[in-house]
């Protein structure tokens, strides 16, 4: 009975194979992914090295606190994600559940304090164009040159958001199919290939934390 | 091939990069109030480098991966590193460019600060 419910595609000869197809491509996607953001981090990169007092400047106004709890919040979903889909090889469904419905739990609680966040930087005037009105900007800095890191903020953290939305979305999808039995330890490819973008999306915020929270030059 | 099935890490590897995550995310906030003068940026690199490492190689199977899977991920970093290389090789310069090309300002003060140095 369990058998019939193994999907395996008429192109592959067996499992494994169709499973090395489906990771190789996340694998492949996620390469283009660093290169996507990448490219907003090189431009990071190019004005941050021209106005390293005014990024510095505009980064001491984010709290730290509250990035440092979103950096461990995170990386406890990537261990939960990987535990997900260590149950389900041994089988273990109800783990299999339990620990997708803790990576969601943990996803929401990162973009709750995130906008949490973003609603703090709105009210110390940190949003550029909108309201650009810091307290107590040295005489001696830029204010466009701050504004343009809170650009590179915005930009980064809500691409990054959009794509923990998107992660989320599977693996509610994932919770569900769980819920109806389609995971066993024979097959399994669904997890283990939204566990690799759940990962990728921890390995951006590791390298956002320090770029964004931490500019101490 | 079948064999990247059975290389699947133990609960308790997992358990113990998840300590080593927490760890370095522990340093590098303690490294970011330290008295590090113009190396602050490398190090955090270096700190977020080591999780991404540890996050690829455990929580994402590259270790005993496949050899296709490998070869993406030093693609990826291939790529990456040329974009930031080519870019950062034409900015960084920009200011030693313009002293050779006028001798006269050598005399004058340096104005736009390294990024990592």
């Amino acid at each position: 009975l369990q058998a019939e419910r193994i999907p395996l595609a008429h192109h592959f000869s067996n499992l494994e194979q169709q499973r090395e197809v489906a990771t190789l491509g996340m694998w492949a996607f996620l390469a283009t992914e660093v290169l996507f953001f990448g490219g907003v981090l090189t431009g990071y990169a190019v004005y941050r090295s021209q106005y390293p007092d005014d990024f510095q400047e505009a980064s001491r106004r984010l709290s730290i606190p509250l990035a440092a709890t979103n950096t461990v919040i995170l990386i406890g979903s990537s261990l939960t994600v990987a535990l997900a889909l260590h149950s389900i090889r041994l089988g273990n469904v109800l783990a299999l559940r339990l620990f997708l419905g803790a990576t969601l739990i943990l996803g929401a609680t990162f973009l709750g304090i995130k906008f949490f966040e973003y609603s703090l930087d709105y009210e110390e005037h940190l949003i550029p164009v909108i309201d650009f009105d810091p307290e107590k900007w040295p005489a001696n800095l830029t204010m466009a040159h701050g504004a343009l890191f809170m650009v590179f903020y915005f930009i980064l953290t809500g691409l990054h958001a959009v794509h923990m939305l998107v992660g989320m979305g599977v693996l509610a999808y994932l919770l569900f199919q769980a819920s109806r039995n389609r995971y066993s330890e024979k097959y399994f490819i669904p997890v283990e290939v939204a566990g690799l973008y759940w990962h990728f999306v921890d390995i951006v915020w590791v390298f956002l934390f320090p770029l964004l929270y931490l500019v101490r030059i | 091939m079948a064999s990247t099935t059975t290389h699947a890490p133990t609960a308790r590897t997992y358990l113990l990069v998840f300590a080593a995550l927490l760890t370095l995310t522990a340093s590098t906030v303690l490294v970011a109030y330290a008295e590090l003068g113009p190396w602050h940026t490398a190090v955090a690199l270096a700190i977020a480098f080591a999780k991404a490492t540890l996050i690829v190689l455990f929580f994402m199977h590259a270790l005993g991966g496949s050899r296709l899977v490998h070869l993406i991920v030093l693609a990826a970093l291939l790529w990456l590193g040329i974009m930031l290389a080519f870019t950062l090789a034409d900015f960084w310069t920009r200011e030693a460019d313009k002293r050779i090309r006028n001798p006269a300002s050598l005399s004058a003060p340096r104005q736009a600060r390294h990024f990592l140095l």
